[in-house]
C-alpha cells in the first residue's frame, strides 16, 4: 500500500479543528511550563554562560513589555491609539530572539514586534506613532537597525532577504532577521524571500511566530505541514522552538544567527507561541475561538514559567519583583502621558517626504493648499 | 416608501444580502477570501454566509492575495462565478499582476472563447481613521487596464444591485466597496432592478453646475448642493457608479444642461479618473462648457496619517471652494 493511499483513506479533519499537541513535532525546550530546566544537548551551549543577573534582564524585558503593550491596550479603549495591535503571549519569542541579535545586525518587524524593538532600544513611544495616526512609521530605522513596522503582509521577509545579500557582498558579518506570521507564511513573497536567501546564501534568520491565528483563520488554513518544514524544500534548516520558553528561543536564535554569520545561509525558526488577546483591537474572537484554547495556553505563559525558575533557583527574590513591578508602573505612565502629549501633525505635512529630490507637482499642491488655507479667515490656515 | 420587497439597511448589509441571493440562485457562485467564513470578513459583510451555505461555498482561504485570484480565475475557467475579498484596498497589490496580465487579458487571448466571471470586491477609500494602507483609493490603476469592469455603488441599493450585476457579468469585476458608508442605510428595494450596471445616474437634478462623483463622494457632493443650495445655487449631481466603462453620454447631457463641471475623488487627481472625465468632456462639450473642467481629490503625496486625513480627503469646503472657482468663470 502507498503512503498516498494511507492518506487517503484517513478521515479527513473537519477545516478549523485543531491538532491535538500530541500530535505535534517536538520543540526545542529548555525551560518547562513549570520552570524546569531541562537539558537540550543542541542548544544548550548557547545559554551555558547565561548569568542571573542576564536571566533577570530577560525577566525584566518581558514584564516591561507586557506592561507596555496592556498601556497601548487601554490607550486604544480610551481612544488615544486609533488601533493596537497587542503582543500579549508572544513575549518570550520576542525577547529571546531579540536579545540574541548583536549591535550591528538589522531586524525586518512586522506590525507585533514591539518586544523585539524593546531589545533594539527603539524607545517605546516612538511606536505609537502610526497607531495613534500621527504618522506612518516615524522612526528612523537606522538609529536602531530596526526597521519600520511592515502592514502588508510579507513584504518585509524580501527586504530582508536583500540586505542580507547586501552583507555579504559587503564581506560583512551581521546577520538579519526577519519577522512574519504564520498566515504570511502563504505569501508569495515569503516563498520568494526563502527561494533567494537559499540561492544566495544569504545570511538572514526567517522567524516565524505561530501564534495559531491569521485574524480568524487558523495556522491549519495556511499549511498541512509544520511550517518549519517548509525551509527543507528550500535546501536550509528550519526548527520549531517552544515560542513560550524566552531561554530556548535565545538559544536556538543564537544559533540560527551564528550559522548565518558564519557564511552557512539561511535558517527559519518557527517560534510556536500563541496570541493570547485579539488580532487587534478591532478584531473580536469570540466569533471563531473558544475560551478553552486560551486557558489551555496560559498555562504555559512565558512569564510565569520564567519566573517559577528564577524563583526555584533561588536567582530573584522579593526586592527585585517588587522593584520591577515599579519600574512597570513607571513605564506605564511614561508611556501614557507621552501618547497624550503626542501632537497631531502639521497639515502641510502631507507633503512632507513624498520625494526625497522634491517635485514640481508636489510643489505646486502644497502652494495651492497653501492658498486655500488661507482664503479662510485669518491665521486658521497659518 | 417602503413595500413588502424594499427595506432599509445599511450598504455592507445590501452587500451581504445581494451575495446571500447570488449564492442562493446559482450554485455556480462562490464567496472566497481571507476571514470571509466563521467571522464574516473584518467589515462583517458575509456574515453568515459560511454558516448557511457552507464550507464549499463560502471559502476562507490562505493569506496570499495572488493565490486567491489567480485561483478564482482557475475556478472560473472550471465554470464557478467566484466573489471574492480582498481584504483592504492597499493589499490588492500581490494580487496585481494576476489581475491586470491574466484576469484582464484572457477573454481577448482566447478570441473570446474563455469568459471570467470574477468579481473582485475591495473595501476602499478613507475617513474611518485607519492605519497606512487601509485609506487609499487604486481605482484608476485598474481603470487603465482594458478588460476589467470598475464599479462602485454609493448607496444600498445600487450596492445590492449592482453586486446581482457584478455577478452575473460574463467579465471581471472590480468592485469598490465604499468602506466610510458600509453603515449608512438606504431603502433596497429586492425587485424594482435599477438601471445597467454602466450607466450613471441622477441623483439631484440641478442646472447652474455638474458634480460628477462615485462610491464615497457621493453623499460628499450631496452635501455640497445642500450647502450651495443654500446660497442660491443649484447643482446636479452625478453619480457615475461605474469608472470602467464611464458613462460620458450622461455627463455629456449634464454638462450640456449646465455648462459647469465639478468632478471629485478621493484619488489623487494627478492621472486619475478625473483627468479622463475631464480630457473627454473638454472635447465633447468645448462649445458648451463656460469654464474648465476642475478636478478635486487627493493630492500627489502617500495617504497621509489618520490625524490630518481630513485634509487630504476632499470635504465639503474643497468641493464648494471649487464649485466657486467653477462659477467664476
Ligand atoms: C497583503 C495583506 N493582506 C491582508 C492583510 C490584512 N491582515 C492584517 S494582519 C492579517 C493576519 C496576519 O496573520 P499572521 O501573518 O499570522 O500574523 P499575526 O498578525 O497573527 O501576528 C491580515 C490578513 C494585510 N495586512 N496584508
Amino acid at each position: 500500500m502507498t503512503v498516498e493511499s494511507t492518506a487517503a483513506r484517513k478521515p479527513r479533519r473537519s477545516a478549523g479543528t485543531r491538532k491535538s499537541p500530541s500530535t505535534e513535532p517536538e520543540l526545542v525546550q529548555l525551560l518547562t511550563p513549570e520552570g524546569k530546566r531541562v537539558k537540550n544537548a543542541a542548544y544548550d551551549k548557547y545559554v551555558a554562560g547565561i548569568t542571573p543577573d542576564e536571566l533577570r534582564g530577560l525577566y525584566r524585558d518581558m514584564v516591561l513589555t507586557r506592561r507596555f503593550d496592556a498601556e497601548a491596550t487601554s490607550l486604544q479603549r480610551q481612544g488615544e491609539l486609533g488601533l493596537w495591535a497587542s503582543l500579549l503571549g508572544q513575549e518570550a519569542a520576542q525577547i529571546g530572539s531579540g536579545r540574541a541579535t548583536r549591535e550591528d545586525d538589522y531586524v525586518f518587524p512586522t506590525y507585533r514586534e514591539h518586544g523585539v524593538a524593546w531589545c533594539r532600544g527603539v524607545p517605546p513611544e516612538n511606536l505609537l506613532g502610526m497607531f495613534r495616526g500621527v504618522n506612518n512609521g516615524g522612526w528612523d530605522p537606522n538609529s536602531n537597525n530596526f526597521q519600520l513596522y511592515t502592514i502588508v503582509i510579507g513584504s518585509q521577509t524580501l527586504h530582508a532577504t536583500g540586505y542580507a545579500m547586501g552583507i555579504t557582498k559587503d564581506g560583512a558579518d551581521s546577520a538579519v532577521i526577519a519577522y512574519f506570521g504564520d498566515g504570511a507564511s502563504s505569501q508569495g513573497d515569503v516563498a520568494e524571500s526563502f527561494t533567494f536567501s537559499a540561492v544566495y546564501n544569504a545570511p538572514v534568520v526567517f522567524f516565524c511566530q505561530n501564534n495559531q491565528w491569521a485574524i480568524s483563520e487558523p495556522t491549519e488554513k495556511q499549511t498541512r505541514v509544520p511550517l518549519y518544514q517548509r525551509a527543507q524544500g528550500f535546501g536550509f534548516p528550519g526548527v520549531r522552538v517552544d515560542g513560550n520558553d524566552v531561554l530556548a528561543c535565545l538559544a536556538v536564535t543564537k544559533w540560527a544567527l551564528e550559522r548565518a554569520r558564519s557564511g552557512e545561509g539561511p535558517t527559519l525558526v518557527e517560534a510556536f507561541t500563541y496570541r493570547m488577546g485579539a488580532h487587534t483591537t478591532s478584531d473580536d474572537p469570540t466569533r471563531y475561538r473558544g475560551d478553552e484554547e486560551r486557558q489551555a495556553w496560559e498555562a504555559k505563559d512565558p512569564i510565569l514559567r520564567l519566573r517559577r525558575y528564577l524563583e526555584a533557583s533561588n536567582h530573584a527574590d522579593e526586592g527585585f519583583f517588587a522593584e520591577l513591578e515599579a519600574e512597570s508602573e513607571a513605564l506605564g505612565k511614561r508611556v501614557r502621558e507621552a501618547v497624550r502629549a503626542m501632537p497631531d501633525p502639521d497639515r502641510f505635512a502631507i507633503f512632507e517626504h513624498a520625494y526625497a529630490d522634491g517635485h514640481a507637482l508636489v510643489d505646486e499642491e502644497r502652494a495651492q493648499f497653501a492658498a486655500y488655507q488661507a482664503s479662510f479667515t485669518d491665521g486658521e490656515g497659518a | 416608501m417602503a413595500t413588502e420587497t424594499s427595506t432599509k439597511m445599511a450598504l455592507a448589509k445590501a452587500i451581504n444580502e445581494s451575495l446571500r441571493r447570488a449564492l442562493e440562485a446559482d450554485p455556480k457562485v462562490l464567496v472566497m477570501g481571507e476571514d470571509v467564513g466563521k467571522l464574516g470578513g473584518v467589515f462583517r459583510v458575509t456574515d453568515g454566509l459560511q454558516k448557511d451555505f457552507g464550507e464549499s461555498r463560502v471559502i476562507d482561504t490562505p493569506l496570499a492575495e495572488s493565490g486567491i485570484v489567480g485561483t478564482a480565475i482557475g475556478l472560473a475557467l472550471r465554470g464557478y462565478r467566484p466573489v471574492v475579498e480582498i481584504q483592504f484596498d492597499g493589499f490588492v497589490f500581490p494580487a496585481y499582476d494576476q489581475i491586470v496580465t491574466q484576469l484582464a487579458k484572457m477573454h481577448a487571448r482566447s478570441l473570446g472563447k474563455v469568459k471570467l466571471p470574477v468579481v473582485i470586491r475591495i473595501p476602499y477609500g478613507g475617513g474611518i481613521g485607519a492605519v497606512e494602507h487601509h485609506s487609499e483609493s487604486p481605482e484608476a490603476l485598474f481603470a487603465h487596464v482594458a478588460g476589467l469592469k470598475i464599479v462602485t455603488p454609493s448607496n444600498s441599493s445600487d450596492a445590492y444591485w449592482m453586486m446581482q450585476q457584478a455577478i452575473q457579468s460574463d467579465d471581471p469585476v472590480i468592485f469598490f466597496e465604499p468602506k466610510r458608508r458600509y453603515w449608512d442605510k438606504g431603502e433596497v428595494n429586492t425587485e424594482a432592478i435599477p438601471g445597467p450596471l454602466h450607466k450613471a445616474q441622477v441623483v439631484r437634478e440641478g442646472t447652474d453646475l455638474t458634480l460628477v462623483a462615485y462610491g464615497p463622494m457621493v453623499k460628499t457632493c450631496l452635501e455640497v448642493a445642500d450647502a450651495a443650495a443654500e446660497e442660491g445655487r443649484n447643482l446636479e449631481v452625478l453619480d457615475l457608479r461605474s469608472v470602467s466603462p464611464l458613462d460620458f453620454d450622461a455627463i455629456q447631457a449634464s454638462v450640456e444642461k449646465t455648462r459647469r463641471l465639478v468632478v471629485v475623488h478621493e484619488a489623487p487627481v494627478f492621472f486619475g479618473s478625473g483627468a479622463e472625465i475631464a480630457a473627454r468632456i473638454t472635447e465633447r462639450c468645448f462649445y458648451h462648457l463656460e469654464a474648465p473642467v476642475l478636478r478635486v481629490g487627493g493630492y500627489h503625496a502617500p495617504y497621509p496619517p489618520a490625524r490630518i486625513e481630513e485634509e487630504y480627503l476632499p470635504g465639503l469646503d474643497r468641493v464648494l471652494d471649487a464649485v466657486d472657482r467653477a462659477l467664476a468663470y
